[in-house]
């Protein structure tokens, strides 16, 4: 199987354990270090030890955003967004390593990128589309891969009407 | 106004708000009006214009404005409209221009606003005066502090008059710079919520709602080690704080800090690596302030309404929100980061960490203010049935008023209903 189909099934997994709200299963597939950032709409590229990001998590907040968003009283996603996640254009490369810093830098990291179009539907006709592209680090724990930066660009100008990232996008 | 929108009866101790206010498409108008081109309006930070030629755009008050640097680098604000037909002149978001030309039909105008061509000038008649013809400018600029404000009123009086009281808390945040300036960080968020622009003005410093609607926010922070008191006698809120009226309409909570600040209170979700840059911080705050300035600046939050639409929070991070209404259930909302200009690198990431964990689109707290807003707008719809919100809450009380009381959410309205009322 290329690497691309491999990195496919895995972010169809991690989009249907999302869209289904199986939040346990999700945390799953990251790593104990994993990041998980949005970026603000105007600053694509920033850093989050500079710039103002819309979410910028490490592994704590993560466990923390997803024990929030478990309970009845996350207001904003309670009842549950309904969700629907499109991913395409999946492009994947063994990273070579020595030649990026960081984290990137662990042998073995696979850098992917992937367009979204996540589609969120909640009672009273709101209903918005949120586009971009992800950008992944993945690793392989124990031969199964697993999620150590997850990072979703969004292309609009502004939040605008899409209004909150109270889910995981 | 025909419609009586406010009933302030202190003696009868009665307080309310009449929900046609929130919907009624004719208030909105007459808001604009009478208050917003009237008022001193927030129009960005001198730190977002740096350079002669930095610019940036937005919407200010229903206008396209520019907030600049001229050639001599003065802080320089103009509406964003060409003097010929009336296109948008700047339609970039921001950036650095030696000055800025219509597309349309290609009038040019340099940085300081003068406009310097005209495409085919010799066929415009004698009467033709390009020196009348620069970009428009707003009657009234100025800036407190760093904070740059507009007034589209001939007539408004001198800003620092108009601020009042809020001075003494803009000052509070200031005074958390070493270099006695602070700067704008990047990064914007921008988003809409789709309710009524008062609803956030009250929604930004009513501590009665943070128990229940942020209750996953608290447990976080409990969860990650941050001791969360149990409310003292008499009390809503895990600690002490007060509601004031500063003047004008603007009023503020004070609250004793027990949620963390990047300038000076460590907690644990900081991590541990990040103590000795919090007590390095407080110890700078010390020399320079005084042991109990320092205690004012570092160990209170406080939440403060600039009226009618800037609201800064210095809380578990500076942030500055304005939102513009673009009609009676709708607004848009704009919110940047704060922080001291020079700070290490170390300190501008705690800053951001914290900021994070609480507000903004994606924050634990932020979204379930949206939410509660969207549903109070919702039911709004009922205000013939339930026409007014009681606001009594503190009214028999002298002296002083508790955070999680309605003092200051009165202030607002009063001074709200009493511009909607000025003949103008």
């Amino acid at each position: 199987m290329s690497l691309r189909s491999e990195v496919e099934d895995f972010l169809f997994h991690e989009a249907a354990l999302l869209d289904e709200w199986r939040l346990d299963e999700w945390l799953a597939l990251l790593t104990e270090d994993a990041k998980y950032r949005v970026p603000s709409n105007d600053a694509p590229a920033g850093d989050p030890a500079d710039t103002l990001f819309l979410i910028a998590d490490d592994i704590q907040r993560i466990r923390g955003r997803v024990a929030r968003l478990k309970d009845p009283h996350a207001h904003a996603e309670f009842p549950h967004s309904r969700t629907r996640r499109l991913i395409t254009n999946v492009r994947a490369e063994e990273m070579v390593p020595g030649t990026f810093s960081g984290s990137e830098n662990v042998p073995g990291t696979i850098s992917v990128h992937a367009n979204f179009a996540v589609y969120r539907m909640r009672r009273g006709g709101n209903e918005s589309v949120y586009v971009g592209r992800y950008r992944y680090l993945l690793r392989r724990v124990g031969g199964e891969l697993r999620i150590a930066m997850r990072e979703a660009i969004l292309d609009s100008e502004e939040l605008g009407r899409l209004g909150a990232v109270s889910f995981i996008l | 106004m025909s419609q009586q929108y406010v009933v302030n009866d202190p003696k009868g101790l009665d307080f309310r708000v009449h929900r046609a206010a929130m919907v009624d498409a004719r208030v909105l108008e007459e808001e604009m009006r009478r208050i917003f081109d009237r008022c001193w309006i927030y129009a960005g930070h001198e730190s977002e214009v740096r350079a002669p030629g930095d610019f940036v755009t937005r919407t200010i008050c229903g206008r396209p404005i520019i907030l600049s640097r001229d050639s001599a680098n003065a802080v320089r604000v103009f509406i964003n409209v060409c003097r010929h037909r009336g296109a948008v002149v700047c339609r970039e978001r921001s950036g650095n221009a030696r000055g800025y030309t219509c597309f349309y039909h290609g009038w040019s105008y340099d940085r300081d606003g003068n406009l310097d061509g005209v495409p085919g000038e010799s066929s415009y008649p004698t009467t033709f005066m390009r020196k009348d013809l620069g970009l428009a400018q707003p009657p009234h600029v100025d800036s407190y502090r760093g904070f740059v404000f507009v007034s589209f009123n001939p007539d408004a009086r001198p800003l620092a008059q108009y601020l009042a009281g809020a001075k003494e808390y803009l000052d509070l945040v200031v005074d958390q710079s070493p270099t006695g300036e602070m700067e704008l960080i990047q990064g914007t968020q921008e988003y809409t919520i789709r309710a009524n622009w008062k609803l956030l003005v009250e929604n930004s410093f009513d501590d009665y709602h943070l128990m229940s609607t942020h209750k996953t926010w608290l447990d976080y922070m409990k969860k990650s080690g941050v001791a969360i008191p149990k409310p003292p006698k008499g009390h809503v809120m895990p600690a002490h704080g007060v509601g004031r009226a500063l003047g004008n309409g603007h009023a503020v909570i004070d609250n004793e800090n027990f949620r963390g600040r990047p300038v000076a209170k460590w907690i644990p979700i900081y991590g541990e690596d990040a103590k000795p840059e919090i007590e390095r911080i407080r110890a700078e705050l010390v020399s320079r302030l005084g042991e109990e300035r320092a205690r004012r600046v570092a160990d209170t939050n406080r939440n403060l309404v600039v009226f009618p639409n800037l609201v800064v929070n210095d809380g578990s991070s500076v942030t500055i929100r304005t939102f513009q209404p673009t009609a009676p259930d709708r607004m848009e909302v704009t919110a940047w980061a704060l922080g001291p200009k020079g700070e290490s690198p170390k300190a501008r990431a705690i800053r951001l960490d914290s900021f994070l964990t609480f507000y903004g689109p994606g924050g634990f707290a932020t979204p379930d203010d949206v939410e509660a807003l969207e549903s109070v707008q919702q039911g709004m719809a009922s205000w013939r049935e339930i026409p007014w919100s009681v606001m009594t809450r503190g009214m028999s009380k002298e002296g002083e008023q508790l955070n999680t009381d309605e003092l200051h959410l009165r202030e607002f309205w009063i001074e709200w209903d009493k511009l909607m009322r000025d003949g103008a």
